[in-house]
């Protein structure tokens, strides 16, 4: 018993460093897996309020740049108001609509909420951005982020007031996506290199692709709704091995300067991922 | 300014230079990141026991973690490093002498020759064992190499203009 004492206490420096290391080791693997790693909503509300600050200090620089975006996407909306469009002449024709409900039975799918980014990484190969918006205001995980030019990620961690987005531009990230032109459609991901850039994996060689072409969000996503704005073909390679072209996609998205995000909620995600899950399960 | 309180300003200014200054740097290839935060654990003084000093770097590397997001994947290697030091410093330094009349590993106290051959086996191997890491998840070979030659290189680069900066004094050890 006592050579057992001696012996751990003689080597106890080397135990002590293969425990922090697998310590270490085991939390990486699951963090990325889950996101769900010890007290992990505890230190994000620490490092939460740390980079709130830092970020009340960063706005200043980027007013000007927010205000164009701001300013571009109320053009946008106020070209849609009605009040531009003249009416076809129906002085002949009149009816009064006696419904006060949705005769069409319309329910809602998505939620919106805008939320301001307090900390963003574009040079890791993990990145996340941080927003100030959390369980208690209504986030969960999951919901899809968008900012006015494209869309910028998904919702992986939530504490009360704040949220973790992991961005397109992160090594596990996966969003179903498909050209604009004839819907065919791939998964894009990142390849780690260039932050400008992702990539369109799994596009079938039959589409007809060409460069500029745009690309938005998929019908298929569970958390994105469709014809999202992504980004646009920037270079076309075809894998000689598959039948797939892997495409290379200039982002929409400027992440350098993401200030506000809004995020969306499908109201049924749970409800469809369950049955998508369930039916993986069963052979 | 104690040593304590000294390190432990050194330990916030630290994580605060790489996650606010050195993370937010554009891009500039896809080999390089600047990393200088792990400087803090070549500083740490010498007469700290081998068993705190790995503490110390795994909470050190677990605290940039929180900030980054990716839990674990600076602690791994910080935790490295300071279990090689102490076999590092023995080899490099003269027995009796150094340890006893100075506090801190320096160019001032070691030298420079093995001060910078310190410096730089520590961040190499700090880089190569976080870029396996990262490489065991995703990448290439090319990528592998290219990174861990690259992020060292602006890793030493940076270490020798902070050592140009901070004229540290290396004071010598107050005698018991």
């Amino acid at each position: 018993m006592k050579n057992i004492f001696l012996f751990i206490r003689r080597y106890l420096s080397f135990f002590s460093f293969l425990l922090l290391q697998v310590i270490a080791i085991v939390m990486l693997s699951n963090s990325s897996k889950t996101h769900q790693a010890f007290f992990a909503s505890t230190a994000n509300e620490v490092t939460g309020n740390i980079n709130k600050r830092y970020s009340g200090l960063r706005d200043y620089f980027g007013l000007k740049e927010t205000n164009r975006l701001l300013a571009e996407e109320n053009a946008r909306l106020r070209n849609l108001l009605p009040a531009n469009f003249q009416s076809p002449d129906n002085s002949k024709q009149h009816f009064v609509d006696s419904l006060v409900k949705d005769s069409l039975g319309h329910l809602r799918k998505y939620t919106w909420l805008p939320a301001k980014v307090v900390f963003n990484t574009y040079s890791l190969q993990t990145n996340y951005i941080t927003i100030e918006r959390g369980s208690d205001q209504g986030v969960k995980k999951g919901m899809a982020a968008i900012c006015p030019q494209g869309i910028v990620g998904v919702v992986v961690e939530t504490s009360a007031n704040f949220s973790k987005i992991m961005s397109l531009i992160h090594r596990n990230s996966k969003v179903s996506a498909m050209l604009k032109k004839d819907q065919s459609t791939g998964s894009l991901e990142w390849d780690g290199s260039d932050p400008g850039y992702l990539t369109l994996r799994n596009v079938t060689k039959g589409a007809k692709v060409a460069k500029g072409d745009s690309v938005v969000t998929s019908n298929y996503s569970a958390n994105f709704p469709s014809q999202l704005m992504i980004g646009t073909v920037a270079e076309i390679a075809s894998e000689s091995s598959s039948n797939f072209y892997s495409l290379k996609i200039k982002t929409a998205t400027n992440f350098f300067s993401i200030q506000y995000v809004y995020l969306i909620e499908n109201v049924r995600y749970t409800e469809q991922v369950q049955l998508e899950t369930n039916t993986l399960k069963t052979p | 300014m104690s040593s304590l309180l000294k390190n432990i300003i050194r330990f916030v200014l630290f994580i605060l230079f790489q996650v606010y200054i050195l993370n937010q740097v554009p891009p500039l290839h896809q080999f390089i990141v600047p990393y200088i935060y792990f400087l803090f654990i070549l500083w740490l003084p010498f007469n700290i026991s081998h068993f705190w000093l790995l503490i110390i770097s795994f909470v050190f590397g677990l605290t940039l973690d929180f900030f980054t997001g990716s839990y674990g994947l600076h602690a791994a290697p910080c935790v490295l490093i300071a279990y090689i030091r102490p076999f590092l410093l023995n080899l490099l330094i003269p027995q009796d002498t150094t340890e006893q009349s100075y506090i801190e590993p320096g160019r001032k106290s070691m030298g420079w020759a093995p001060y910078a051959l310190y410096v730089g086996i520590l961040s190499f191997v700090h880089h190569f064992y976080l870029v396996l890491i990262e490489w065991l998840q995703f990448g290439t070979f090319l990528y592998f190499i290219g990174k861990v030659a690259g992020n060292t290189a602006i890793s030493l680069l940076m270490i020798l203009i902070a050592e140009l900066l901070f004229n540290r004094t290396g004071r010598y050890r107050a005698t018991k």
